[in-house]
């Protein structure tokens, strides 16, 4: 019983990130009907968001402190970051050690930014065109941002640790009497997707905004025919679409050190979540994320993997493929989606 | 015996009676009208015929087999041909590949794999094509894109694609929607004088009255999902259902 | 000439004229002038062009063809790689049974994992091919070691059987490829003046393959399974109501491209004897995506244009560093010397992926039929230039 929820647990931190990424593509999928290949690189950016602003808050300055020597009886060189100075030392370490979290106030602009900078300088010319050349134009663009990270930032990953009281671990179990030790920070990410899941879906169902963009989903002429701008609200779902992979990508940094493919390596498995889902359906892409990203958790299991040697290697891909021939249109597909 | 034979067909979606207890005969050589108001299920009728759609119940038979779950080149291979609405042909193809397609479908059945020989060895089949696009006066037009026509050349040649697969029954679903009077004529001549000269049955739905009058031996007029009446085009015009079922349309 | 027509025969002397003297084409440059580093006529770099060739020629027959993309093609690549080897280990290092096998296998796994993913159509094809080709990879790397050699790759032994052949040879050493005794690496220099040429029998005999293959592709191209291909691609919706089973032609054309695949893949590995699955992952089978739209997708040339030229310019462009742009841009004043060096580099040398990515967005965006249509496009532009100055008119517009 533990071991289980112990997978469940396991598989909810990755199924977050899935859903996260899955979410977004589904929403600039059903809004633009463009399938995004640059997506996990907008992952791989807000993870980037974080590193930069960790550098950012760790500049510093160097100082001689006469009042220590070093073994040679020098005075000692004192880096002092810039904000301990100028906030003080407990608040500015509390900063640094924040820098995380904080991160997200910085990314939600800047993806936002990115995002809309994307649609309207290139995918906006590719609405008309077949799905293979959307395919192929994201696909080259995803290198492209893939290279320039690489480019500023190497190729090696770099750690980005979590704030220090958030990075120990956790007794889940001693609620219901088990005992279930957990990562704090994998807690904080499960908690967060689901903040930012909430958020979207409400923000689609409770606004005016968000039931026109519902309602241009469904039926993009009529909505049009109404009077309705239509395309300049999906260019903003663009760039919310890109916020939220952004975010994914900033909470995931304490979890797994970002390098520049990052964004690759989720992406092919978010666009199996979207497959699995249901091509334009949000709930199926969410409900898909999290079931995959726990059947590969137990597919890791020691007990499973015995009798199937490699089976969480591939039970994914076997899983979507299954789904994709029996159900075509994925756990939750509308019809009439890509269809043809 | 008609040469297509509906019987009790039922269509559902969800909670909607797309086709409710449809019968229809539809008698060899004859030009065959379905006509009714938006929403009457001719155009999911016509999918049921060609097996894009299959009824939940009842019985379609062709020539005194079922087409029922037949796919739809199996249900073309027993001779019935399609003419879309919109002209579907292959649109970055010339005219002329256009027109050989269906003579090669009609040769070599759904499938042949003739990889090695050059398409300009085929002679029959390029010696039928001409004729065909001859017949059509699209003879000067061979070597177009076909994408290039004009809408009114789209349609002649979809429905010269058709003849040439020498189908038995040839579906037209509102083969004049959206086209100018001129053209129209033109696709009414064009069909007299195919239903005149070769030995084929027409089946056509049609929204266009003088398309319908001008063609029809036979009209059935459907309204929501069921047949209202069969009959004669001179019988239709005067009947009172026909004309409620129409004005309640516009009312 | 050959059951083609004159256009057709003209495009594969083309290709062969190109492929054959492709030891003088690629090493313009003297051996010691400061320019050689550009020379591109090297065995293992030529082998290289023609076998991508080899690849994009058969992707394009599906994608250009029907219009399917295919984001797995990789895997048939790596699977080809991986039987070439084993065919050298067990039975001979005589290369041609190891390419039969090679295409043989790639063939199999075509059918197989064509027959699934052609059920669907569209991006849910793509998303399929790019499963199946990243659970390859994955196994590949995993359970599969025993076959692969995982992470490692697969390599020759001194201790295995060859049961044809040699262990190992008098010397003590692994054996090398070869074609009935002709081995694979050796190669013929020719000395004129300050120049070198190399001639290698690995490059002429992956040429020769490229030019039979590339021959087939045309009979392929002007067949009636061609013409039924390109329906497909144009409207399926009309193959059916024609009468016509589109499911028979598209898995014919997938095995078809697979099997070019795992004769590229046999050939790499026929050149240099050993295989990794890294030749699996999907970025991989992008690359051969790339190779065609850049050369033109659908034409009969493009591909091989394409690979050539991907395969050129990723040699020369990672060969540039700082010190070789120093010296390009010496002639400036520092100040500006500095700025461009710092401009360029970071397009050249590692970042040769940066460049590839812009120049993948750029013709995808502009130039949507690749080289070939640039090439068109150029000629049509010069020819009504000519006739516009013929006519004396002041107003000249590029053709469009």
């Amino acid at each position: 019983m533990d071991a289980i929820l112990l997978q469940i647990l396991n598989g909810l931190d990755k199924g977050s990130a899935y859903a996260l990424i899955a979410l977004g593509l589904t929403l600039i999928f059903g809004t633009l009907g463009v399938v995004n290949f640059a997506h996990g690189a907008l992952f791989m950016i807000g993870a980037f968001c974080a590193v930069t602003v960790q550098r950012l808050f760790s500049l510093s300055f160097e100082t001689i402190d006469e009042t220590q020597t070093d073994f040679l009886g020098n005075a000692l060189k004192v880096k002092t970051p810039y904000v301990e100075a100028w906030f003080g030392p407990q608040m500015g370490g509390a900063i640094i050690d924040w820098a995380v979290p904080l991160a997200i106030l910085f990314a939600i602009p800047i993806m936002v930014f990115v995002g809309y900078a994307m649609e309207r300088g290139l995918i906006k010319h590719f609405y008309k065109r077949p799905h293979a050349d959307q395919i192929l134009v994201t696909f080259g663009l995803a290198i492209v941002l893939q290279e320039v990270i690489k480019y500023f930032y190497g190729a090696n990953p770099i750690q980005t640790p979590a704030p220090e009281s958030l990075s120990g671990i956790v007794n889940l179990g001693a609620i219901i009497g088990m005992d279930i030790v957990y990562p704090v920070w994998r807690v904080v990410y499960f908690l967060f997707s689901l903040l930012v899941i909430g958020g979207i879906f409400s923000f689609l169902q409770f606004t005016t905004f968000g039931m026109v963009v519902r309602a241009g989903m469904a039926d993009r002429e009529t909505v049009g025919l109404l009077g309705i701008n239509i395309d300049k609200r999906f260019t903003v779902m663009f760039g919310i679409a890109a916020a939220v992979a952004g975010l994914a990508g900033v909470m995931y940094t304490p979890i797994n050190s970002p390098n520049y493919h990052m964004g690759m390596d989720f992406l092919v498995l978010s666009f199996v979540v979207v497959v699995v889902g249901g091509m334009g359906s949000l709930p199926g892409a969410v409900l898909a994320g999290f079931l995959l990203g726990i059947l590969e958790s137990f597919a890791s299991m020691n007990e499973i993997k015995s009798i199937i040697p490699g089976i969480d290697q591939i039970i994914i891909y076997v899983v979507a493929i299954i789904i994709l021939l029996t159900r075509p249109r994925g756990l939750m597909g509308r019809k009439g989606v890509m269809e043809d | 015996m008609g040469i297509l034979e509906v019987k009790g067909v039922n269509k559902r979606f969800g909670g909607l009676q797309a086709l409710g207890d449809v019968n229809l005969s539809v008698k060899e050589n004859s030009v065959h009208a379905i006509i009714g108001p938006n929403g009457a299920g001719k155009s999911t009728l016509l999918n049921c015929l060609v097996g894009k759609l299959i009824p939940d119940t009842g019985s379609v038979m062709f020539d005194g087999q079922s087409v029922l779950g037949r796919a739809p080149y199996e249900i073309n291979q027993m001779g019935i041909s399609r003419v879309f609405q919109t002209p579907e042909i292959f649109g970055e193809l010339s005219v002329m590949e256009n027109m050989m397609i269906p003579c090669f479908a009609k040769r070599d059945g759904a499938f042949e794999m003739n990889a090695i020989g050059s398409v300009l060895s085929q002679k029959d089949i390029i010696e039928k094509a001409e004729a065909m696009l001859k017949d059509m006066n699209m003879a000067d037009k061979r070597h177009m894109n076909a994408a290039s026509l004009s809408r009114g050349d789209k349609r002649r040649l979809e429905i010269g694609m058709c003849l040439s697969q020498e189908p038995r029954l040839l579906l037209l679903d509102e083969p004049t929607a959206g086209m100018a009077r001129a053209d129209t004529n033109n696709t009414i001549d064009l069909l007299k004088q195919i239903s005149d000269e070769r030995d084929i049955t027409i089946a056509i739905i049609e929204h266009d009255m003088h398309v319908v009058f001008s063609l029809a031996d036979r009209i059935t007029v459907l309204a929501q999902g069921t047949p209202l009446v069969e009959d004669e085009p001179q019988n239709i015009r005067g009947n009172p259902k026909v004309r409620e079922a129409y004005l309640g349309e516009s009312g | 000439m050959l059951g083609m027509n004159k256009n057709d025969t003209r495009m594969l002397l083309l290709v062969a004229a190109l492929t054959m003297l492709a030891p003088f084409i690629l090493n313009p440059f003297p051996t010691d002038s400061g320019l050689a580093q550009f020379n591109a006529g090297y065995p293992d770099l030529m082998q290289r062009f023609v076998i991508f060739g080899i690849f994009a020629i058969g992707f394009n027959i599906l994608f250009g063809l029907t219009g399917y993309l295919s984001f797995g093609h990789a895997a048939f690549l790596g699977v080809g790689s991986y039987s070439a080897v084993w065919m050298f280990k067990l039975l001979a290092m005589n290369v041609i049974p190891a390419i039969l096998l090679s295409v043989a296998m790639a063939g199999i796994f075509a059918l197989l994992i064509g027959y699934v993913s052609l059920r669907r159509s569209g991006i849910y094809f793509s998303i399929l091919t790019l499963a199946f080709a990243q659970m390859s990879f994955n196994l590949a790397y995993s359970v599969l070691t025993p076959i692969t050699n995982g992470e490692t790759g697969l390599q020759l032994n001194l201790d295995d059987p060859r049961i044809l052949g040699v262990s190992q040879t008098a010397d003590g050493s692994i054996p090398v490829t070869n074609l009935f005794g002709l081995e694979m690496r050796s190669t013929f220099e020719m000395a004129v003046g300050p120049w070198a040429f190399q001639f290698n029998a690995g490059y002429y005999l992956c040429a020769l393959i490229l030019l039979a293959v590339f021959y087939l592709s045309i009979r392929i191209f002007r067949s009636p399974f061609g013409l039924m291909l390109k329906a497909v691609k144009s409207n399926q919706q009309r193959m059916n109501y024609t009468g016509l089973n589109t499911r028979p032609y598209t898995l014919a054309a997938f095995v078809i491209s697979g099997m070019y695949a795992g004769l590229a893949g046999g050939l790499l590995a026929s050149m240099d004897p050993l295989a990794g699955a890294e030749r699996m992952q999907w970025t991989a089978s992008g690359e051969v995506v790339l190779m065609t739209i850049l050369g033109g997708a659908g034409t009969l040339i493009g591909p091989v244009l394409g690979a050539g030229f991907i395969k050129y310019f990723e040699n020369i462009f990672s060969k540039i560093n700082e010190s070789v742009l120093h010296s390009w841009f010496s002639i400036l004043p520092d100040g500006l010397e500095d700025l461009l060096v710092t401009l360029v580099y970071p397009f050249v040398g590692k970042g040769w992926h940066m460049t590839l990515g812009i120049l993948f967005v750029l013709v995808v965006v502009f130039l949507p039929g690749g080289l070939v249509e640039g090439g068109q496009r150029i000629v049509s532009w010069l020819r009504s230039k000519k006739s516009d100055d013929k006519a004396a008119n002041g107003k000249t517009e590029p053709a469009e």
